[in-house]
């Protein structure tokens, strides 16, 4: 094992630059590939922020008592679906009217009674903020005798779950392709890295050292180059991120980095393709000599 | 030591090939395989190191069927054999000492026994005052005796030397075969390839001499001068 190390080490120091080339381009390669992971993680936490807002309404009739209500909002809170619960008053409807519908606030300010009903909002969990969803919790809310209308948005509900729908698949494809390119260009950074030393793995063969042996520095030399490239590309993301938001303006859009499983998740992607890469070109090696 | 029973070698372009070689190198012999390039010279020594398989026949070498062993056994025969070639194939990053230590170290020696050894071989072939030369700092002659102190350092039974000589200049080609030939006396086999004659004739050593991949001359079939 210390010879391993020994040897795999000894390749960093001959051939500096060769060895600079691979990280770097293991890095520009994962760099790429977690820049664009980077751009859809946001875009996908700013949809989830849009879904957060689907929100189903049921407007209760006026002079529904309070009992039947919270006996019904028990019930409600019950469903599967179903986060939360509020029950939105007469009196706070027609306060709200007066703060948000800006307009209108002359007419809602000298009116003799209050014109707006009592309403229940409903949030939906995660998972059922779809048009599905809500339509279905509607559809129960209806059966209440005391629930004059329901009304969730149903029209932008259904563009959102098409755009999150269309998302995740482009998403999937452009990432694949992404990590696709990364493959093939540490591939090809290794296997040229072990072309250079074919030489040395003929004597090496010749002096009867076993293929396990011969191929143990390779492996951990591609595997160390893989970290060193993925740890290099966190950083070249970071550095990316941190400029891209200070000129946007911080407060401006609430900007995720990479959560610590997933840069850990990266390093050790970029460990496992330079692994991979070498395992592949000095097996193809070993076979051919 | 090594035995060659009819062994046939086709390649698809037809040179190198071998047709039904038989012979047999017993211990402690030195052999000349002598011939045109292309007479398959160069193919017994890829046979004998496990490099190619013959098409039909066998090869023993040191008790091995050197045909049909599998992946893990061919580096255990590798040990067996000490290979020198015309181009010496040192690594050229590494020491005089560094390079003959690298056949220990990949066989598994035990790190305190390398440095005492190495030192033994390269002290048997001279170049105990180099030890810490690359081989671009030495002279031809100089490189093939690291190469030759490589292939000594495992002690192994057998010397197998393709054109030991052909890159080297008349007096490191004296140097690098009596050094051979004090190996040989030491009771190692040797197997040289050569086209030098001059070499073949001043020693009276076995000739295997072929042609078109024929064993078309064996000195060892020819009674001795001294046995007429």
């Amino acid at each position: 094992m210390r010879l391993v190390t020994r040897e795999a080490l000894l390749s960093f120091r001959r051939t500096p630059l060769l060895s600079s080339l691979s990280v770097a381009a293991i890095a520009f390669a994962l760099f790429t590939t977690g820049l664009y992971f980077l751009v859809s993680l946001n875009f996908r936490s700013a949809l989830e922020g849009l879904a957060e807002r689907v929100e189903v309404v049921a407007f209760l009739m006026r002079g529904t008592p309070a009992e039947s209500v919270a006996l019904a909002s028990q019930d409600i809170a019950a469903f599967p679906e179903v986060e939360s619960v509020d029950f939105v008053s007469e009196d706070q409807a027609l306060a709200r009217a007066r703060v948000e519908l800006e307009e209108f606030r002359e007419a809602y300010q000298d009116l003799a009674t209050n014109p707006l009903p009592a309403s229940l909002e409903i949030r939906l969990k995660p998972p059922y903020r779809t048009a599905e969803a809500a339509g279905a919790v509607a559809d129960r809310l209806a059966g209440y005798p005391f629930i004059s209308d329901v009304r969730y948005g149903r029209d932008w509900i259904q563009r959102l779950d098409r755009i999150r729908r269309l998302a995740t698949v482009v998403q999937l494809v452009i990432g694949l392709a992404f990590a696709l390119v990364a493959v093939a260009t540490i591939g090809v950074t290794i296997r040229l890295t072990v072309l250079q030393r074919a030489r040395e793995i003929a004597i090496m063969r010749l002096v009867g050292a076993t293929n396990g042996f011969i191929r143990s520095p390779f492996l951990l030399e591609g595997a160390l180059k893989g970290l060193l490239g993925g740890i290099l590309s966190l950083l070249l993301c970071w550095a990316s991120f941190s400029a891209f938001r200070t000129g946007l303006g911080a407060e401006l859009v609430d900007l995720q980095f990479f959560s610590g499983g997933e840069m850990l998740l990266m390093v050790g992607f970029g460990t496992l393709l330079g692994l991979m890469g070498s395992l592949l070109s000095v097996g193809r090696h070993l076979r051919a000599v | 030591m090594i035995r060659f029973a009819h062994v046939t070698k086709t390649y698809p372009s037809g040179t190198g090939a071998l047709r039904n070689v038989s012979f047999h190198v017993p211990k402690g012999q030195f052999v000349f395989l002598t011939g045109h390039s292309g007479a398959g010279k160069s193919t017994i020594l890829s046979l004998i190191s496990a490099h190619e398989a013959p098409t039909s026949g066998e090869v023993r070498v040191a008790g091995l069927n050197v045909h049909t062993l599998g992946a893990g056994e061919v580096p255990k025969l590798r040990r067996r054999l000490g290979i020198v070639f015309q181009d010496f194939r040192l690594l050229e990053y590494r020491t005089a000492e560094e390079n003959v230590a690298f056949a220990l170290e990949v066989t598994g020696v035990p790190a305190r026994l390398i440095p005492g050894r190495v030192t033994r071989a390269l002290t048997k072939v001279g170049l105990a005052g180099k030890a810490r030369a690359y081989p671009h700092e030495m002279s031809g002659g100089e490189q093939q005796r690291v190469a030759i102190a490589r292939a000594l350092v495992n002690d192994p039974p057998i010397i197998l030397a393709d054109e030991p000589t052909g890159n080297l200049d008349e007096r490191a080609t004296k140097g690098v075969f009596q050094l051979l030939r004090d190996i040989n006396a030491g009771g190692t086999s040797v197997i040289m390839a050569t086209h030098n004659l001059d070499l073949v004739r001043e020693a009276d050593y076995r000739v295997l001499e072929l042609k078109q991949g024929e064993v078309v001359y064996d000195s060892a079939d020819e009674p001795r001068e001294e046995e007429l």
